[in-house]
């Protein structure tokens, strides 16, 4: 699949003469593209004269980057001290089993990736499940149902 | 005066539709023609979780609090409590709220869940930035000296004094200088900065404007977790309003101090935490920590002089310079002054921010502000401090007083402030793992006592709970935590160890139950676990039948339900939702 690269040109352009920049560049790429495409890797070397290898330092070292497509959702599930004791290894595990993938993968239909997070900072309403950007917490498995459900018909709404 | 209602909008509350709540008041308002009278304030977190919490405050009049309110209760509380004066009684905050707040000293939190983060002419009325006016008319020397006689500590974890912090960065010669702060809050179990950061987001502001005054910086940097969506979105507003104020830029208050902040979001990565990993992180590399000495103070961003504070070290400062230093050293306890915010979370009754005296006991705090246990037949067993460089107490040591000195005598450490309390039905070997398996996968892989060395502790405490221990186990488990204790290379590596030691000095018991009688006493290392039903307990309600997520509970008519081995994934639903405890 080709990518258009403009955007990341335009993206490269503000940040230029500018330091400490490759982290929000890499942020602002993937806010853009979803990952981190191997084509900007190239381009960002190019123009602002970074070494790949320290690219791929960067994206690999940080949980935050991909650098495969993501699917249309993103489900994060929190493992933290205070979810883990309130069942949150069980609610990753359903999650899992129910769409058939383990966490860093997406299902085959690009709809959902699943991945497991440290802590989210919501303890208090353990287990914390977030689709997207939304917290849902108090989390147990006829909620995931309940969830999963929407999300995908969500999808076939749009 | 307007009378307010309060609605509380941290992530917490927007989960629980708090959004919704408001927009339904603003509509049942217009309806009734009332929106002259009331103004609805969207407040970040109080602390405590109760779905969403609203608040009516009328002028000459008691505070009305309302707990765990949903769309359907806002017509109801409009027509009946704001047109006719009449409370509703089923909804109004009970005895936990009460409780909750009753033996808290708030300080940080004081303005937290009271007004609204983003409008900084209510911080400004909550005498916001009179602090920093104040500092400015002063000498550096004399702030430093100011907040070095309140005794105030790093709030991050360590503990070392903020005054001496700020003097050795003062004294550093460069014509360039930083001040960072650290809001890379990666302690599972601790969210007392994010709570900070989205209920009272200008006092960090102020602190930092003090700060930097005193230490001759002039440019500022928040390193902020990108977990935390809403504190950056609330923190950016703040920065944009003190900025149109002039509060931050050139020339501030008049004076010839200049002074800016730039918000860095991480990327996920625990070990930006630790000082010298953040500021490798905002010069945009991968965040590996580097040998000390050279210390930030001397050699920070940018190779110039910066000095790093975390979030409620800062929030701790205007209430330093506004009401002096003798004040807030008469708060706390032996060489601990001021107050302590601590994130109670875990198998308690009232989850959420308690912020006490130092000095307090852990059982005041959990007993007092959380209200016991949540399930009062399954006993308490122990209680976690300090995140993955902490460790788990057991009962016994619940007198301990909260200050650094005792806490670390324990073995434990006071960390960012992360309380999880734990029941009969959390394993403590399980626990000591899943801290190991935190640290192994946060581990930057930079020295190799913390690369190598956790993960052979880990791959042995696998086996322990597999059923797979061996009596040598426990040895090879504290000679290698000290190995790694003397060795690593920074504090994320130094404190790894810390839950296996203090789950072995205080639970030893338990291990030995792992390797001698192949038992998980807890029934949670599923390896060592087989589920039966009890039939002389069962009460075929049935409950377990319709929470279990693969179908292997099997169940007839008025016959006791059937446990099929073979489907069952042990996720232990069934247990959880069992009314009578029969399922063993």
């Amino acid at each position: 699949m080709k990518i258009d690269v403009s955007h990341a040109k335009k993206i490269i352009q503000r940040y230029r003469k500018k330091k400490g920049i490759l982290i929000p560049l890499l942020q602002d790429i993937q806010a853009i593209y979803g990952y981190v495409p191997e084509e900007t890797v190239g381009l960002i070397s190019k123009e602002l004269s970074i070494y790949p290898v320290d690219i791929y330092g960067v994206t690999t070292f940080y949980t935050q980057f991909h650098l495969m497509p993501q699917g249309k959702h993103t489900i994060k599930v929190c493992q933290g001290t205070a979810c883990h004791v309130m069942g949150g290894k069980g609610i990753l595990n359903c999650i899992s089993d129910k769409l058939g993938i383990k966490d860093g993968e997406t299902t085959e239909d690009g709809r959902f990736s699943l991945e497991r997070v440290a802590c989210l900072g919501c303890c208090g309403m353990a287990p914390v499940v977030v689709v997207d950007e939304d917290f849902h917490g108090n989390c147990n498995f006829q909620k995931i149902d309940y969830l999963l459900n929407q999300y995908k018909s969500k999808k076939e709404e749009s | 005066m307007k009378a307010r209602i309060l609605i509380c909008m941290g992530t917490s509350g927007i989960s629980a539709g708090a959004e919704e709540v408001a927009k339904c008041f603003k509509k049942e308002l217009n309806k009734y023609n009332l929106q002259s009278k009331y103004e609805i304030i969207r407040v970040g977190d109080r602390g405590l979780f109760r779905d969403v919490l609203v608040d009516i405050i009328e002028p000459n009049e008691e505070r009305i609090t309302y707990e765990r309110v949903k769309v359907i209760d806002v017509p109801k509380i409009v027509k009946n409590h704001l047109k006719n004066g009449e409370y509703i009684k089923g909804l109004q905050a009970g005895k936990d709220y009460k409780q909750f707040f009753a033996r808290q000293m708030r300080i940080v939190l004081s303005n937290c869940g009271e007004i609204d983060p983003e409008n900084i002419e209510e911080y400004i009325e909550k005498d916001g930035y009179e602090a920093a006016k104040k500092a400015l008319k002063m000498k550096p020397e004399e702030i430093i000296e100011e907040i070095k006689k309140s005794g105030l500590r790093g709030r991050g974890g360590a503990g070392f004094p903020t005054g001496l912090k700020w003097e050795f960065c003062r004294k550093a010669k460069s014509d360039t200088k930083y001040i960072i702060c650290n809001a890379d809050e990666g302690d599972p179990g601790a969210f007392m900065d994010r709570s900070i950061l989205e209920g009272d987001p200008h006092s960090v502001v102020e602190g930092m404007i003090i700060g930097a005054y005193a230490i001759g910086a002039n440019e500022g940097y928040i390193y902020c977790r990108a977990e935390y969506p809403l504190a950056v979105k609330r923190l950016d507003k703040a920065i944009g309003q003190a900025r149109e104020k002039k509060f931050l830029g050139k020339n501030i208050f008049g004076s010839r101090f200049s002074f800016d902040l730039v918000i860095k979001e991480g990327a996920g990565a625990f070990v930006c935490g630790e000082e010298t990993a953040l500021i490798a992180s905002i010069e945009g590399k991968r965040g590996t920590p580097n040998p000390r000495p050279p210390y930030p103070a001397q050699k920070g961003l940018w190779g110039k002089p910066s000095n790093i504070n975390n979030v409620e070290t800062l929030a701790n400062i205007r209430h330093i310079i506004d009401k002096g230093a003798d004040w807030f050293s008469s708060i706390g306890y032996n060489k601990s002054k001021g107050t302590k915010v601590f994130a109670i979370a875990g198998k308690v009754k009232n989850t959420g921010l308690v912020e006490v005296p130092m000095g307090t006991t852990i059982r005041e705090i959990v007993y007092g502000s959380g209200g016991g246990m949540v399930n009062k037949k399954i006993p308490f067993k122990a209680v976690q401090l300090g995140g993955p460089s902490g460790g788990c107490l057991p009962e016994s040591l619940f007198d301990t007083p909260i200050d650094y000195e005792s806490i670390n005598e324990t073995g434990a450490i006071m960390g960012s402030g992360g309380m999880v309390i734990m029941d009969q039905r959390t394993c403590m070997v399980d626990i000591a793992r899943f801290f190991l398996s935190f640290t192994v996968a946060e581990s930057c892989g930079k020295c190799i006592p913390c690369r190598i060395g956790l993960k052979r502790m880990l791959e042995v405490l696998e086996q322990i709970s597999e059923g797979n221990g061996k009596e040598e186990h426990l040895k090879f488990l504290k000679d290698m935590s000290q190995t790694i204790i003397d060795t690593a290379l920074c504090g994320l590596g130094n404190t790894a160890p810390n839950p296996v030691l203090t789950t072995i000095r205080y639970f030893k018991d338990e291990y030995q139950a792992h390797i001698k009688d192949r038992s998980c006493p807890s029934h949670v290392c599923t390896n060592l676990v087989r589920f039966e039903i009890n039939e002389d307990k069962c009460i075929k309600c049935g409950q377990c039948f319709t929470v279990c997520p693969t179908g292997a509970i099997d169940l007839k008519k008025r016959e006791y339900p059937i446990l099929n081995k073979e489907k069952c994934i042990k996720c232990k639903a069934c247990i959880d939702v069992c009314p009578v405890m029969a399922i063993e």
